[in-house]
């Protein structure tokens, strides 16, 4: 026989102070098989709990509903305490009497009549509760770093230094990402390539980091500790063992046209190529499509005649490769919108209409210009440079209604090593709010404007067109008079919104996770798991979740490093014994399933086996379906599908729902 | 399909060539343009910022006029019309007590569901598809096609794809074999109502347009707005008093221009009627190509 104990808890005034909790409690307690019933003003703080535990030994209880909060909040909490009191912890129910009553109706006679049919459900349910033990799931202890900048990067060494494995996947064909593209950093003006090279070495030479560059993410099965991950790796069309990276072959290679992608377009690569000069792995790749050799049928062929260790092998296919891997760190970046995202300001035709990331090649020393702020038109200096912050963000008629975030000091940053390299120009930035709330941000901000002599305008620039030979940016400033400026510019520099890369929402659907509407990867909460995302064991590091600048990337990749590592601190991973069975009984029966695995077709997670059934001698006597316990969200489809109820969820049994519906129904009082 | 046609005072008026240049497309194409019967005042530019009732009543009256006349499309050419059509259209759409309170003021029942088309969907729609057949000669000549404002903008009402560089009437020029050009001012403020009251901001405004539109090569100036083509024809003194050098570049409209391709006499599309000679235009008919 059933002894049911009821806890009603005031949640200080929150449930109080619109339901009766006392004559909650006091009905509660004449319920069939309540054996104890009882109200409190906090049941989750010390006294509560002990409450509950000195009330199961004295009364001998089997089961305790808590009519309180959401189970999200506190099941956790008293599963605790009927544990402690020596009961099974899923002998516990929470009855959502805040949440679901009493946030949500006036103070009324009605609202206490809800609070107590809630109560009475619950002590249905828990009558045919029976008792569940954790699932203990095995861990490979490996992890998978999807994105090889600077979030994949540091993400990669905390795991790989706490002694676990990392497999790093990148789909061009170096790491470095956007940050080795980056002149100056700020607020401190250190070479963004000095501080980053030796990381990416650090990264090759780990022994616990196994590298795949030009790879991409095939597709994620699996769940949590246990992904199954297959990688595809594109054909570079040489041969990485043979190549000592030498040079002869792009030195040689005709195809010298092709913009070349880690200067921003602003000048050009040849067909087989690497990035840049401090590429790790620093080997060539061949761009099958701008080689003379793919594009024109076998003609061509320099880099294998002149490859003195004959590592070119035209004839290489794309490979997958199946990995296991026990939590996935995403850390694909981000992109921007580049000029040609504005027909206000010409549609990027000008040449001398540039973005912060060309800006960024033309002030870095490893640039086309060799670090010389010359326009891209016709080389000269330019004597005037407008950069205008917002180029997009917080616009809705661009449909980007947010802050790009970097572009504020990445504009001050741009503006003063304009000043410092030519220090007879006149630089003006156009901005809407200067944006600098970081450590030391502000102070580099001012230093801008007041050492530097940088020009603020508080305004928008609503057009640029050019003029004699000069840009004329059209804007207007705020500020003093409020009046219409234009500015005769040699060069404009636009600090476009950062956006998510073009392929982020296909890695999302691949991976499982959750995106925004302007393809951000989504969070799990906005304030209290930043880093993980809603699919367990995938979690966030770096601009692909939002834009971010160095600092806060590199802190997101260690915590989402940490994240992993707790992950891999266990021996095995511990679930909600929350899944789905199978029902199995004694020969002859064995189980009423059928075999016609309807279940196996509606599973969201791949989580129904086959199973053979058979008698000593080894002869097949029946199929089944078989739950993986491991798989397994505990959905339910499969048990609504289930032609003769042979499958059921645990703690949300067909009986225990049925129960809760008829203690709804039937009213006693 | 049926087309209606809501002219407002300019095309009966300042604007009459481009009503006359219109219809005679419209012909020439075998499109028949219906006229609402009984139609009144848009209520621009007075009424919206007066009574905001008033302000949709209005317009809500044409279009109640013409759903009784089962007309499914309207045309309205000119641009502050289609504004004032289009604000009030979205208002009764949107909303079921507008819907109520403005059947209750105009003692008719109105819906406000009736499609209104700007001067460049009419074109798109109904005279591409067969205006292959129709032109006969090229213009070959460099051209400024002018939006302005109410024509681009807001981006909700004017559905431009691009309201910030329009190139709607640039491929109609295109196609009546002229060269459009790429220039700064397709969508800037002529000066609109300012024309009467401050001639002076016109002028200045306007010849900013003239002067960009010159220093490009263009030869003329293509409208689709009658306030455009006014300011930016009738104040050609007063702007040429603001420009270095004064221009004598004609401003004609979009379905004038369309008309000369289409073989039709200069006459016939009232280009006789403009204060600044179009026969410059009128003389590169069947020229060399540019």
């Amino acid at each position: 026989m059933a002894r049911i104990g009821v806890f009603i808890c005031h949640c200080g005034e929150n449930i109080s102070a619109t339901i009766d909790v006392e004559k909650v409690a006091k009905l509660a307690g004449k319920l069939s098989g309540v054996a104890y019933s009882v109200d409190y003003k906090y049941m989750c703080s010390d006294p509560g709990q002990t409450l509950i535990v000195d009330a199961i030994k004295e009364h001998k209880l089997t089961g305790i509903v808590v009519g309180a909060c959401s189970p999200r909040m506190h099941e956790g909490t008293f599963r605790k305490a009927a544990e402690k009191a020596g009961i099974n912890p899923y002998f516990c129910e929470m009855a959502n009497i805040r949440e679901h009553c009493s946030w949500v109706h006036p103070k009324s006679d009605e609202t206490t009549r809800k609070a107590l049919d809630i109560v009475r459900t619950m002590v249905e349910k828990v009558k045919n509760n029976t008792a569940l033990f954790p699932i203990k799931v095995p861990i490979t202890k490996t992890a998978l770093v999807i994105g090889g900048g600077i979030a994949g990067i540091q993400a990669a060494l905390d795991i790989a230094n706490s002694g676990h494995q990392v497999i790093m996947v990148e789909k061009t064909p170096s790491i470095g990402g956007h940050m080795s593209q980056l002149s100056e950093t700020f607020p401190t003006l250190d070479c963004s390539q000095c501080i980053l090279t030796p990381r990416m070495v650090e990264v090759a030479q780990h022994p616990n980091i196994t590298l795949h560059t030009f790879a991409t993410v095939e597709s994620v099965t699996g769940f949590i500790g246990n992904f199954e991950v297959d990688i595809r790796l594109k054909a570079k069309s040489v041969d990485f063992e043979k190549c000592t990276g030498c040079g002869s072959c792009w030195q040689k290679c005709p195809s010298k046209k092709i913009p070349d992608e880690f200067n921003a377009g602003m000048s050009f690569r040849t067909a087989i190529y690497t990035p840049f000069p401090q590429a790790v792995p620093n080997k060539p790749v061949i761009d099958r499509a701008n080689c003379t050799w793919f594009t024109k049928g076998g003609k061509c062929g320099v880099c294998a005649k002149i490859c003195p260790t004959g590592a070119i092998d035209y004839n290489t296919e794309d490979t997958i490769l199946s990995v296991k891997v026990g939590s996935i760190v995403t850390a694909t970046g981000f992109d921007i919108k580049h000029s040609d995202f504005f027909p206000e300001y010409g549609y990027g035709k000008h040449p001398d209409i540039i973005d912060g990331l060309q800006f960024e090649r033309l002030a870095s020393a490893s640039g086309p210009t060799g670090g010389e702020i010359r326009r891209p038109s016709d080389g000269k200096e330019p004597e005037t440079v407008v950069f205008l912050a917002c180029a997009g963000s917080r616009d809705k008629a661009k449909g980007i209604e947010y802050c790009s975030k970097i572009c504020c000091m990445y504009t001050a940053k741009h503006a003063m090593l304009y000043k410092h390299k030519n220090h007879h120009g006149k630089a003006h930035v156009f901005y809407m709010d200067i944006r600098s709330a970081g450590k030391s941000y502000d102070e580099f901000v001012r230093r801008a404007i007041e050492e530097d002599d940088v020009n603020y305008i508080r305004g928008r620039v609503s057009k640029i067109y050019e003029k004699n030979g000069k840009l004329m940016v059209v804007g207007v400033d705020t500020l003093l008079g409020a009046k219409p400026v234009t500015i005769e510019a040699d060069m404009v520099v636009l600090a476009t919104a950062v956006v998510a890369n073009e392929d982020a929402e296909s890695v999302a659907q691949k991976l499982h996770i959750s995106y925004d509407k302007h393809k951000f990867f989504a969070e799990a909460h906005p304030k209290l798991k930043p880093v993980e995302t809603n699919t367990a064991g995938i979690t966030l590091a770096g601009a692909c979740q939002s834009a971010k600048d160095i600092p806060e990337t590199v802190a997101q990749a260690s915590a989402a490093a940490a994240k992993t590592i707790i992950l891999f601190s266990g021996s095995e991973l511990t679930r909600e014994p929350v899944v789905a069975t199978v029902n199995r009984s004694a020969a002859p029966v064995f189980t009423t399933c059928t075999g016609c695995f309807l279940c196996q077709e509606v599973c969201p997670y791949q989580a129904i086996e086959r199973e053979e059934i058979r008698d000593r001698a080894g002869n097949l006597l029946m199929n089944a379906a078989k739950v993986n316990a491991g798989l397994c969200q505990g959905c339910g489809t499969c048990v609504a599908m289930c032609r003769n109820k042979s499958i059921d969820l645990q703690g949300f049994s067909n009986q225990q729902m049925l129960s809760e519906v008829m203690g709804l129904l039937n009213e006693p009082f | 399909m049926r087309i209606g046609y809501y002219p407002g005072c300019s095309l009966q008026g300042s604007g009459k060539e481009y009503s006359e240049s219109l219809f005679a497309v419209a012909e020439k194409c075998g499109i028949v343009l219906e006229e609402i019967n009984d139609w009144n005042c848009c209520g621009a530019s007075a009424a919206h910022s007066l009574n905001h009732d008033l302000s949709v009543a209005l317009p809500a009256r044409t279009l109640a006029l013409a759903e009784k006349q089962g007309l499914e499309q309207i045309l309205v050419p000119c641009a502050a019309c289609f504004g004032r059509l289009a604000t009030a259209q979205q208002e009764l759409v949107s909303s079921e007590p507008m819907r109520a309170k403005m059947s209750d003021y105009l003692e008719m029942p109105v819906k406000g569901t009736a499609r209104i088309l700007t001067v460049f969907e009419f074109l798109q729609e109904h005279i591409f598809p067969v205006a292959d057949q129709y032109i006969v000669n090229k213009l070959n000549h460099k051209t400024a096609c002018y939006y302005g404002c109410l024509l681009s903008r807001p981006k909700d009402l004017t559905r431009l794809e691009f309201p910030e560089d329009p190139m709607e009437m640039d491929a109609v020029m295109e196609m009546a074999g002229a060269t459009p050009i790429d220039w700064a001012f397709k969508t800037e403020c002529c000066g609109a109502g300012l024309s009467v009251s401050r001639t002076d901001i016109v002028a200045k405004l306007s010849a900013k347009i003239v002067e960009d539109a010159v220093s490009r090569g263009a030869e003329s100036i293509v409208v689709a707005c009658p306030m455009c083509q006014m300011n930016l024809d009738l104040r050609r003194k007063e702007i040429n008093k603001q420009m270095d050098k004064g221009s004598d570049i004609p401003v004609m409209f979009i379905t004038q221009a369309l008309g000369l391709s289409m073989g039709l006499s200069a006459d016939k599309l009232g280009l006789n009627r403009h204060f600044v000679s179009t026969g410059k235009v009128v003389s590169c008919v069947g020229r060399k190509e540019v």
